[in-house]
């Protein structure tokens, strides 16, 4: 629990490449199935729902046919400053493990929403209601993640259990947990992107295919100029997608 | 309008022996009742004997063991039992008769047996075994590998979970002296 920024040996990152994004939104369906969150009564109000990945649709704000179109997904930057950590008054979100992916507990968090507040990336979502499946969906709940009560706040947390299954695996396997290879640790979104969109790895292991990606000069972060050091990073080759990545003056290069 | 009466008929004496009473009641109330009221007793389906074979020289992971993916398998299924135990014996002891009911009530129906797990943990606990193979068994679990009858299961009327569960600053207090992480995330989920 602090504000102070944060640094640890492995930095889990994602690389999401927006000219390769369709906007099909699989991997917002994969993230719901995955994390246990329950198909919402009207999923109109969306002041309500519950989506721990969301995909923003961007318009270049151009008439035909100049008009065009991108799609951002958006999961949880795991700040390397994260503006939600310092905020909590019971510590129920902290960044302190390896990996600097940030922490949510469910039973600990009095639902008071300071964290949502303070994150500039709308990445936190209050559960306004009690997770009820439709008779005979409740067979789909994973022992994965931990389903929440209404009025406590949750977020994406990079398919954290499938980080401990992959160190598991290189465990049983005699294999050094610390250090597992690229690919043998990949959140549910990643894996189901089908333009292969998104990159998942160690953003320190040059091993790594997101080592390469986040150094690339068509890489930016959202919002970078605040400070957060999100460990989640963009691609673009088109201009007027890089522009919406932070609030550029007219006259500003991005 | 008030009326002050003074304890006239018991005095000092009489106070303290009330207090003393009191207190007594209220600690038997603390220590025993409530632990009593709280957690209701419950025995296993079948009494499976560990003791029994582990004499026939099976260890631990013959029988509770790990997929290649690293997940523990925890409690062996009706179908690997029944690898051993396919039919009625037969017999008339009692070891013999709680085969028999094993294999009447589970094997050949095909049914799972609903064995107690005195160490379940809440849902958002992750546990690695996998993280913790360098450990005996017994450091956190019963020994019941010299257990003839398994021991009683309790179950906290409150919560539903086991009275054996591992609490949370035990596995924080070995963390802490094994120089382990104590992230919230190494065990939470
Ligand atoms: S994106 Fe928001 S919720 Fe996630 S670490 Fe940063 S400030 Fe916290
Ligand atoms: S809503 Fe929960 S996690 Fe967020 S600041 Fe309040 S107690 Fe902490």
């Amino acid at each position: 629990m602090s504000a102070a920024h944060q640094e640890f040996a492995t930095k889990w990152g994602l690389v999401i490449d927006i000219d390769k994004c369709t906007g099909c939104g699989a991997c917002m369906v994969a993230c719901q199935t995955e994390n246990n969150i329950a198909p919402e009564k009207d999923a109109s109000n969306k002041l309500r729902t519950l989506t721990w990945m969301n995909v923003y649709e961007l318009k270049n704000g151009k008439e035909f046919p100049q008009a065009e179109v991108a799609f951002l997904p958006r999961p949880c930057m795991q700040c390397g400053n994260p503006s939600c950590v310092p905020v909590c008054p019971v510590v129920a979100t902290d960044k302190n493990e390896d990996g600097g992916i940030v922490s949510q507990i469910y039973p600990r968090c009095i639902g008071c929403r300071y964290c949502m507040a303070a994150c500039p990336y709308h990445s936190r979502y209050f559960g306004w209601f009690d997770p009820v499946w439709p008779e005979g969906m409740e067979k789909t709940i994973t022992p994965f993640t931990s389903t929440r009560p209404r009025g406590v706040v949750e977020k994406c947390h990079f398919c954290h259990h499938r980080w401990n299954q992959a160190k598991d695996a290189a465990r049983i396997a005699g294999t050094d947990p610390n250090n597992l290879p690229d690919g043998a640790y990949t959140p549910a979104c990643v894996e189901v992107c089908p333009t292969g969109a998104m990159a998942f790895g160690d953003l320190k292991n040059p091993k790594h295919k997101v080592y390469e990606l986040s150094r690339s000069k068509y890489a930016f972060r959202l919002l970078e100029r605040l400070n957060t050091d999100p460990q989640v990073y963009y691609m673009t080759k088109r201009d007027w997608v890089r522009r919406q990545g932070d609030n550029y003056l007219p006259n500003e290069k991005a | 309008m008030e009326e002050r009466q003074s304890n006239k008929a018991g005095g000092v004496g009489g106070v303290v022996l009330l207090f003393l009473v009191g207190f007594v009641g209220a600690l038997v109330v603390g220590w025993w009742v409530f632990p009593q009221v709280l957690f209701s007793q419950k025995t296993q389906p079948i009494r499976f004997s560990h003791k029994v074979h582990a004499e026939q020289g099976l260890d631990c992971e013959s029988c509770h063991t790990f997929a290649k993916t690293g997940q523990f398998l925890g409690l062996p299924s009706t179908a690997s039992c029944a690898e051993c135990h396919p039919d009625e014996t037969g017999g008339t002891t009692d070891d013999e008769k709680e085969i028999d009911k094993f294999v009447t009530q589970y094997a050949k129906p095909g049914i799972e047996v609903p064995w107690l797990v005195y160490q379940y943990q809440p849902d958002n606990v992750f546990f690695s075994h996998a993280a913790h193979t360098g450990f005996e068994c017994t450091t956190c679990h019963p020994d019941v590998a010299n257990m003839d009858s398994p021991p009683p299961y309790h179950e906290n009327r409150l919560s539903g979970y086991s009275k054996q569960t591992m609490k949370m600053w035990e596995c924080e207090r070995c963390h802490a002296s094994m120089g382990t992480s104590n992230a919230c995330y190494v065990c939470h989920k």
